[in-house]
């Protein structure tokens, strides 16, 4: 990683917990997303990739603002230097910070498809020409979301995104419900867009399509991160990354050895001491009980103690 | 066994376009048949009118020459893509789970269910965590066909693996006749002992 090439998020000891009802009136703090760091720089696409339910799209909606009222953060997220606040979101979201919903479910259902991508900020020859480029036909203007065909609606969000020029794009699992061939040509249009100076922090399950674009993966697993690694080591194959949960994660790929290893991740009202993947892992240790950093390895972060 | 898809053609309203025309096909016991195609092709339309979910519009889907029973448990069951819709939201998870049979201790450490999952609502699991209870309770010995509707697209890899292991496992066990729709042609080509592409032109099933 060039150190020329500016930062544009970055996120710091990232903490989100959720406020619920355990038994009757008894509140209690769940948390979801523990220390977590990771950062986007100019042309870079990043790509998150882990377990479902390891808190992914958590992330997304804690960058941008979303979370329910009984959301807890702590730590810091930055955006080009400065701290993203709620002032700071209002005068940059949509403009500056776009963001690909995982659900068609954030479409507007009683507002016409045309009209609610060109939104506040854009036009509509804008519009038009990204309905264009993303097979979108002239009818589909007129046509409500639930008109829409879900490939359909995943293009309409899409192209909503990358109508303005933003400088940071946070794609939730824009790909699936894609035929292979447009969710190809989706995320080269993404890997033109990075190349042209935006940062892209792209959630995705479709591991394939991630060794495609991306510059560098993270692995998620149980709510943080355990592996930051360029794009490059994860291609080589499994021995060149540094977290055993990569490597097996890595392994399971059908394409690969599809051979899955046991358990399941801890939940996250009852996490173990020390290190979240202790329970799984093949190389488990006494040091393995302690606090885990994040440390550097081979060009890669890794929270691993053994990890060489 | 032998479940017998024969001449099914299907639309929803006699003014729709055709979703399905003139589909046949044959699944024999032990054998895994995958269905690949674009979206949009009439691949999980295809899976709800084997299962009886949907009526074609003519045609029939015949067990060893019988229709398919409409009381009791189905021999033919479907395994959903969203779990989180085919699980009764205001039941806790052991009603789910038992609904049809008692799925031994055996089967649910194996599935990875984890005990204290039984007294959730289905609201508290992630969609992995459900999609092991929606296969668990299928796999019963009376069920002769599963069709697999993208049943683990939604999961994380590992899950996937784990998942697939055991519904191969549990296949071969009862010898289940298994019809696999799936995006993914790597999976397909590592869990199917035949593919057939359902496109535009299905004529060739």
């Amino acid at each position: 990683m060039e150190e020329s090439k500016k930062t544009i998020l970055e996120v710091k000891d990232l903490v989100v917990s959720f406020n619920m009802y355990k038994k009757g009136f008894r509140k209690e703090d769940l948390e979801v997303i523990h220390s977590l760091s990771i950062d986007v720089k100019e042309k870079e696409i990043v790509a998150i990739v882990g377990s479902s339910g390891s808190g992914k799209s958590i992330l997304a909606s804690a960058i941008l603002g979303l979370l329910p009222g009984n959301a807890k953060t702590g730590g810091s997220i930055d955006y080009m230097g400065q701290p993203l606040d709620d002032v700071r979101r209002k005068q940059v979201l949509g403009t500056e910070i776009a963001y690909i919903p995982q659900s068609v479910d954030h479409l507007d259902p009683v507002m016409k498809v045309g009209p609610q991508v060109v939104g506040v900020h854009s036009t509509k020859e804008k519009q038009r020409k990204m309905f264009q480029k993303y097979q979108l036909d002239e009818k589909v203007e007129q046509m409500y979301p639930f008109q829409l065909s879900g490939g359909m609606a995943r293009r309409v969000l899409i192209s909503a995104a990358v109508l303005e020029t933003p400088k940071l794009i946070i794609a939730d699992e824009p790909t699936p419900g894609l035929s292979v061939d447009l969710a190809m040509e989706t995320l080269k249009h993404f890997r033109k867009i990075a190349d042209e100076g935006t940062g892209i922090l792209l959630i995705t399950h479709d591991i394939d399509l991630a060794f495609e674009v991306a510059d560098r993966i993270a692995v998620f697993y149980a709510g943080t991160i355990v592996e930051i690694s360029p794009t490059e080591d994860f291609k080589r194959g499994k021995e060149y990354l540094r977290h055993p949960y990569s490597q097996a994660f890595l392994a399971a790929l059908p394409q690969n050895e599809f051979q899955p290893i046991p358990g399941t991740q801890p939940y996250a009202g009852n996490l173990p001491e020390g290190c979240l993947f202790a329970n799984r892992c093949p190389y488990v240790s006494d040091r393995c009980s302690g606090e885990i950093p994040m440390r550097e390895v081979r060009g890669g972060k890794v929270r691993c103690v053994n990890a060489t | 066994m032998q479940l017998k898809v024969e001449h099914i053609d299907f639309r929803y309203t006699e003014k729709s376009p055709w979703i399905l025309r003139d589909i046949s096909l044959t699944i024999e016991s032990g054998e895994r048949v995958g269905i690949v195609g674009p979206s949009g092709c009439g691949k999980s339309t295809l899976a709800k009118i084997i299962a009886g979910y949907e009526k074609p519009t003519s045609g029939i889907v015949t067990i060893d020459g019988q229709p398919l029973p409409s009381k009791g448990m189905c021999p033919v069951q479907m395994i959903f893509q969203h779990p989180e819709y085919a699980v009764n939201p205001r039941w806790k998870m052991k009603k789910t789970l038992n609904e049809c049979w008692q799925p031994g201790d055996e089967l649910i450490q194996q599935m990875g269910i984890e005990k204290d999952w039984l007294n959730r609502w289905p609201a508290e699991l992630s969609g992995g965590e459900l999609q092991r209870f929606c296969i668990a309770r299928v796999l019963s010995p009376d069920v002769k066909f599963l069709l697999c509707d993208e049943v683990t697209t939604m999961l994380d890899v590992i899950t996937q693996a784990q998942i697939w292991q055991v519904l191969l496992e549990n296949a071969k066990k009862n010898d289940y006749g298994m019809l696999i729709v799936t995006h993914n042609m790597a999976l397909a080509e590592k869990v199917c002992t035949r593919i057939v592409s359902l496109g535009t032109d299905t004529n060739g099933l």
